[in-house]
């Protein structure tokens, strides 16, 4: 008989690891991923490679030679960092850009903190925001979805619905005038909406998005009171004046809406770790991003509003605790 | 169905109870019995006995005199061989009596007969001091001195009796077969209990994965008065005291405080046998119920055995594969102790041996924390176990004291969930033990 084993208690695990963790979420994001490739064709297979080999790459040059630790990709987190952050960008960019977007995103907004676990803004969302910022035009030039899989690279572009609605408004166009030059609901919430490869499906997303809750991979608290507060606020500036505002369905299916409720909001590193944190939290991230998209500079504001929620997360970790057993102790 | 349950967290770990249905056995005497002087929570008690002197079965061996103290008699007759300080289960040496075994001669004043006495003579005091003079404890595993909950100190109330037929570890069985077998002493038991704390309500909790046991002590306790029976939701961890109490009543023991404060006591049903035999049978407590079981155990059994008996002779008699064996563990999965050396002794508070396979006894590697709360959300006290561990692994113990975590039950729900295999439960017992360093301090000042 060899040496019997001698540690604390407990001495079973339930099985959950990091790593189905993550590849849950790869599973999550499969669908909405093969429909980018559906709409995009060639373009978005290979942003969608560029983005995935470079930040897996990353992290394993930088936790073997800077951090020299054993490389940890098995656990995925630096895969769906890549996979995030070909979903936010649009499927014409440069290779070279995706590269540096993958290098901020492990680099800075990962690696530089600690790695798995440490970073507090969302990685793949450093990188979008880095790249949108500095490198505007290449990052707002969307190729149009023509509904046959494109094998040329060079694409026709076109504005996004959200750009089609911020500029028209901007220049006092009429609603009605505006709606007629954007796809459907219907047509937008399947995928027939230009974009970043991620924005394509709120459908498939949503799918995504109920997938990873069923698995218990995220909780109902952030999606539900993210979507609440956009339909809410969104609601009451519509009804104040329907010409002024777009309605709050057309808000929750364009743009970066449901990859951002599902997928980046949701992310547990930079969420808040209560319930009650995470409502808030949720709340904040809609309002901002509503806040953005009616009256700030860019068309969109989901990345914008979590990357700012993200830095609120560890006061809403100290402010909302959970509720402790006896505290306020109920006899009878 | 809406089965009754605790309100916050837990988690539903695999039942595995190999062992469930297999009638108690009686297992041979040891040739040599080691009796530690420590076998309950509290001060050891102190030696009564003489090297070389010759001892009967239920004779007392060491008086137990502080308060919160246990009485410890010889589970065995023969000649005391050595007082001397030996491994218990826990990997410590404790002083310990050690008799070379000869025969079985019973101290006379023991009822040794099956036969089951319904009829209560003592009365409440004599009751009292009866479970004090037996010996027991508490048969769940934490081994309190069982007469210590049945000196209601003034000014507080007992409304209700909790009795413990929860066994929410996975793998342990021999409370569930002691409930299957000896369903009427246990009753009569409970009926003492409510005598010795003048209750007239008991609720028997007991999870719902043991339906047998359940209908049996219904049946049984139909003919006695003010005894009910919950089925409970199969949810670790049921039994613990604090959950248990929330489960049935919906009551809240405040942090810190105990059951009482809520009006109630809380027993395992092993110790309401126990207080049967010690009440009715004059039989202090020498011998108990313990499952041997795990995935490399031949033959997974229900045992009675003498208290003192090697855990080897019982890993033997289950027929064990110790060459596939990688962890041996004092009590179940969550809660219990993976043990140092085999040859250590049952104790009280021994309610199972359960063998891990090898690849079952190592831990995963540990990750980084990912924040994905998943301790937070099945802790059954609503604490935090990721932020406790980081806090007292920095030695923060004001902080800890602060976030509660002299709350923390040790369940190990926690570390049974987290994805990255982070030892939270080990943190956090270190910086129990530095603040209740800390709180001892204070109150000396």
């Amino acid at each position: 008989m060899g040496l019997l084993t001698v540690s604390g208690s407990p001495h079973i695990h339930g099985g959950l690891s990091v790593k189905k963790l993550m590849w849950g979420v790869v599973i999550a994001m499969m669908p909405a991923m093969l429909a980018s490739f559906y709409y995009f064709g060639m373009g978005a297979i290979k942003v969608t490679l560029v983005a995935v080999v470079s930040a897996m790459l990353f992290e394993y040059l930088i936790t073997k030679f800077i951090l020299k630790k054993e490389p940890q990709l098995h656990d995925g987190s630096a895969a769906i960092t890549g996979l995030l952050l070909a979903f936010n960008v649009p499927s014409n960019l440069p290779i070279w850009m995706i590269v540096v977007g993958a290098l901020v995103a492990i680099g800075i907004a990962k690696m530089s903190f600690g790695g798995l676990g440490k970073n507090p803004f969302n990685p793949a969302l450093v990188g979008r925001v880095f790249l949108l910022i500095s490198f505007p035009v290449q990052m707002t030039s969307w190729p149009v979805v023509d509904k046959v899989f494109p094998l040329g690279l060079d694409a026709i572009t076109g504005p996004t619905p959200l750009g089609i609605v911020k500029e028209g408004l901007d220049n006092g166009e009429p609603m009605s005038d505006l709606m007629s030059q954007i796809p459907s609901y219907t047509q937008m919430f399947i995928g027939e909406s230009g974009g970043s490869l991620g924005e394509v499906s709120a459908l498939l997303l949503l799918l995504g998005g109920i997938f990873m809750l069923l698995r218990k991979i995220i909780t109902w608290h952030i999606p539900v009171s993210f979507l609440g507060s956009v339909i809410i606020f969104s609601g009451i500036l519509w009804l104040i004046d329907p010409n002024a505002y777009v309605n709050p369905m057309f808000h929750l299916i364009t743009g970066g809406m449901m990859m951002g409720v599902f997928f980046m909001a949701t992310d547990m590193v930079t969420s808040p770790m209560t319930p009650k944190g995470q409502l808030i939290f949720g709340t904040g991230v809609g309002i901002i991003t509503i806040i953005i998209r009616v009256w700030g500079a860019f068309p969109e504001g989901v990345s914008f509003a979590i990357l700012i929620m993200n830095a609120v997360v560890p006061h809403l970790n100290s402010l909302f605790k959970p509720k402790r057993f006896g505290k306020e102790a109920s006899n009878g | 169905m809406g089965l009754l349950t605790f309100k916050m967290g837990g988690i539903h770990p695999p039942e595995s109870k190999l062992s469930a249905k297999s009638a108690i056995e009686e297992v041979v005497l040891p040739k040599q019995a080691v009796v530690p002087l420590s076998q309950h929570l509290g001060v050891p008690a102190k030696v009564q006995v003489k090297r070389g002197e010759l001892v009967k079965v239920g004779q007392l061996l060491a008086k137990g005199e502080a308060f919160i103290s246990a009485d410890i008699h010889s589970p065995v007759s023969g000649k005391v061989a050595k007082i001397e300080p030996r491994v218990d289960s826990t990997g410590f040496r404790k002083e310990s009596v050690v008799i070379d075994v000869d025969g079985d001669e019973w101290d006379e004043s023991i009822d040794t007969s099956t036969d089951i006495v319904k009829e209560i003579k003592l009365d409440q005091k004599e009751i009292v001091e009866r479970i004090h003079r037996m010996g027991v404890v508490g048969m769940g595993g934490a081994t309190f001195p069982s007469h210590v909950k049945y000196m209601v100190p003034d000014g507080k109330t007992v409304e209700y009796l909790i009795i413990n037929g929860v066994e929410c570890e996975p793998y342990l069985t021999s409370d569930h077969q002691l409930m299957l077998e000896k369903g009427e002493e246990l009753i009569i038991g409970i009926t003492i209990m409510m005598k010795a704390l003048k209750v007239d309500k008991t609720i028997i909790g007991i999870e719902n994965n043991k339906p047998d046991a359940i209908e049996n002590l219904k049946n049984i306790a139909k003919n006695y008065q003010g005894i009910t029976i919950e089925a409970l939701k199969v949810q670790y961890p049921q039994g613990g005291e604090k959950q248990l109490i929330d489960a049935l009543l919906g009551r809240e023991v405040p942090s810190g405080k105990l059951p009482l404060e809520v009006g109630c006591v809380v027993n395992n049903v092993g110790t309401a046998y126990a207080i049967y035999e010690a009440v009715q049978k004059n039989k202090p407590l020498i011998e108990r119920i313990v499952t041997v079981t795990g995935k490399t155990v031949g033959k997974p059994s229900n045992y009675k055995v003498r208290i003192g008996t090697p855990i080897t002779e019982l890993l033997e008699k289950a027929n064990c594969d110790m060459e596939g064996t990688g962890k041996v563990i004092n009590g179940g999965p969550m809660m219990g102790k993976a043990l140092v050396l085999l040859n250590v002794p049952v104790t009280k508070g021994t309610s199972g041996v359960l063998l891990l396979e090898k690849a079952e006894a190592k831990r995963m590697p540990v990750l980084n924390c990912i924040r994905c709360s998943k301790c937070t959300d099945v802790c059954p006290m609503g604490l935090e176990p990721h932020l406790l561990s980081i806090i007292a692994r920095q030695a923060e113990n004001e902080r800890c004291e602060e976030e509660q975590i002299m709350d923390c039950i040790e369940c190990g729900s926690c570390v049974y969930t987290c994805p990255s295999g982070r030892p939270l439960l080990d943190n956090i017992r270190l910086g129990k033990s530095n603040v209740g360093f800390m709180i001892r301090n204070r109150s000396r000042k």
